[in-house]
């Protein structure tokens, strides 16, 4: 287990102030917050290459806040990969192997069972400036848990690759965590988050200000920040059922599209994107369900209702739409919303 | 380019300015007979002031690398007061006079001085000899070399030795495997630019040792005592070797492009 205490660091352009957080083992950990907001920094704090200006860092109830780099058994793997120019990839993968005294051909042997971990087998005597991006971050990945960490710290792993690959690296990165190494892994893409995250850490203007599992974050966003993250209070667990169609908390049939080829996640859409009406209107939603009005609440956009179909969903409507369909609550009314206009979030 | 009147004027200052430069050389080799040359190729004096020149100038880059590059990396690593001071010391050999750096040099390693006493202890006279020529050679420059490598360290990714130490690397380990061998073309160039620039040296070695006699003293004692056309085979030659170290540094650097 991982506690950091009261951690505070102070950058000149930003700073770090009181962060409190504790990471589990073996658990997938997701630190999310814009680019500046010091998240790498805390990174670079927990791997030992920048010292807390106060507060602990304790690893299995060992205080490590003063402990050497290289006696922390914590990899970190950077969003520019920084995998060793002037080495081939075997030479990268045996690079920590030898500083920890492993002899020549066992570090061979190790560098390979990782490289085929990892996919990069067919690339070991190639030199990192032929590899793609994404090569070079498996390159960079196989070479850090060569050295068996117990925590890998990820700096925005997936930023610098090519969308098409990004599904790959992630399953890549759910392997990894589920050989037993503690991931943490902070990014400032919401969609990264929620696809990989077991608890996500928010972090905002330099302070940790939510944490809790994906749906607590998501659903009940403690400031606008998160809020403005998504803007979506219409987030389910969900399970794919084929032909387009996913199982909403197990209970209600949402159609959607989606690129990916995992069962389960999240569905996710705006409340922005559902009309409300008194009848089932002939439209080209295929989404159109009869709920309840269970609340009427002003909110930043005109008027939130919420209605109950099985699910909560969300809406945003005027209050002009208010008045002229003369919505309160306990009224039945029909909730509609476009396929393209829901996102479905693999989390396998 | 465009062939308006004024960058016409422009080809034709620079080419005054080419011609400046390659006119001389040009003139000095073409004026210098194949038969002077290979002659001054045999003179025992002319070879062994140039294997001199090149041993010492050689010698002292070598030994002033191992203080100078350490520096280097430090100075492109490290924040610390008075970091802009050193940087200007450092440079301060390329603004002053060679001829006043070798009074400065002589005064430092003369028998009188704790260094040439030291010397004289072990039964070595500093000045006249060639370690003190390496000296002088060394200190107007080790600019090149200093100014070289430290750049070449600032252009390796930081974030190349924080992986590395995370990779349970030491920071000895860290230099020696991921900044040295990438900096090492901008630190070889620079070593090569001192190695050149030293052997080129006149006016800093002529006070530390008239003798043994280096080529470019060899080839001024040669001009004042024997004439132009008595020096100038002797020139041609040592110009030929300077230009190969000349050639290497400029293939150094475009390779590294």
């Amino acid at each position: 287990m991982l506690e950091l205490k009261n951690i505070s660091k102070n950058l000149g352009a930003f700073s770090l102030t009181n962060i409190n957080l504790t990471v589990n083992e073996n658990e997938y950990f997701v630190v999310l917050g814009m680019s500046g907001a010091g998240k790498s920094v805390l990174l670079e704090m927990v791997a030992g290459l920048l010292t807390p200006d106060s507060g602990s860092i304790i690893l299995d109830g060992k205080d490590i806040t003063n402990e050497s780099i290289q006696k922390r058994n914590v990899g970190i793997v950077f969003q520019d990969f920084a995998v060793f120019p002037h080495m081939t990839v075997i030479q990268n993968l045996m690079y920590p192997l030898k500083n920890i005294g492993i002899k020549k051909h066992e570090a061979i042997r190790i560098a390979k069972h990782y490289a085929d971990i990892m996919n990069v087998a067919h690339l070991l005597n190639r030199m990192p400036a032929t590899l793609s991006g994404g090569e070079q971050q498996r390159v960079a990945l196989a070479r850090t848990i060569a050295m068996k960490p117990e925590f890998l710290l990820l700096d925005e792993p997936l930023a610098s690759v090519d969308t098409q690959l990004k599904d790959e690296l992630r399953a890549l990165l759910r392997k990894i965590n589920r050989m037993g190494i503690t991931v943490i892994h902070v990014t400032h893409d919401y969609e990264e988050a929620l696809s990989l995250a077991e608890h996500i850490a928010v972090i905002y203007n330099g302070e940790l200000i939510q944490t809790g599992t994906a749906k607590e974050v998501f659903q009940n966003p403690k400031s606008k920040f998160i809020a403005g993250f998504t803007g979506i209070k219409n987030f389910y667990n969900a399970e794919y059922v084929g032909d387009n169609f996913s199982l909403a908390e197990g209970k209600i049939k949402i159609h959607h599209y989606k690129d990916n080829d995992e069962k389960r996640g999240y569905l996710l859409f705006r409340s922005e994107d559902v009309f409300v009406s008194e009848k089932l209107n002939d439209s080209s939603t295929l989404n159109n369900y009869e709920g309840k009005v269970i609340d009427i609440f002003p909110s930043i956009h005109g008027i939130e209702i919420l209605v109950d179909i099985g699910i909560k969903v969300s809406a945003h409507i005027t209050d002009i739409s208010l008045k002229k369909l003369n919505i309160e609550i306990g009224k039945i009314v029909w909730v509609s919303f476009k396929s393209t206009a829901v996102r479905f979030l693999g989390h396998e | 380019m465009n062939k308006q009147p004024f960058h016409l004027i422009l080809i034709l200052l620079g080419g005054l300015l080419l011609l400046f430069v390659v006119a001389p050389l040009t003139g000095m080799i073409l004026s210098t007979s194949g038969s002077s040359l290979f002659e001054t190729a045999q003179n025992k004096e002319v070879l062994n002031s140039i294997k001199l020149t090149i041993l010492t100038s050689f010698g002292g880059t070598l030994f002033f690398s191992f203080l100078a590059i350490p520096l280097a990396y430090i100075m492109a690593r490290k924040e610390f007061v008075g970091k802009k001071i050193i940087s200007g010391l450092i440079d301060l050999p390329i603004v002053i006079p060679h001829s006043a750096a070798g009074i400065a040099v002589l005064g430092f390693i003369s028998r009188t001085s704790v260094i040439g006493k030291a010397a004289e202890s072990v039964g070595l006279s500093l000045v006249g000899h060639p370690i003190g020529i390496a000296l002088a050679m060394a200190f107007v420059s080790i600019p090149f070399l200093f100014n070289a490598s430290r750049d070449a360290f600032e252009a390796v990714p930081e974030r190349l030795e924080k992986v590395a130490l995370n990779l349970k690397a030491s920071p000895a380990k860290v230099f020696f495997t991921i900044s040295l061998p990438l900096a090492s073309r901008g630190i070889i160039s620079g070593f090569i630019m001192m190695f050149a620039r030293g052997m080129s040296e006149f006016g800093a070695v002529v006070i530390v040792a008239y003798h043994p006699m280096i080529t470019p003293i060899l080839v001024y004692e040669w001009f004042t005592s024997f004439g132009l056309s008595y020096a100038r085979p002797a020139a041609v030659i040592f110009i030929a070797i300077c230009l190969v170290f000349f050639i290497a540094i400029r293939l150094i650097i475009k390779e590294k492009r």
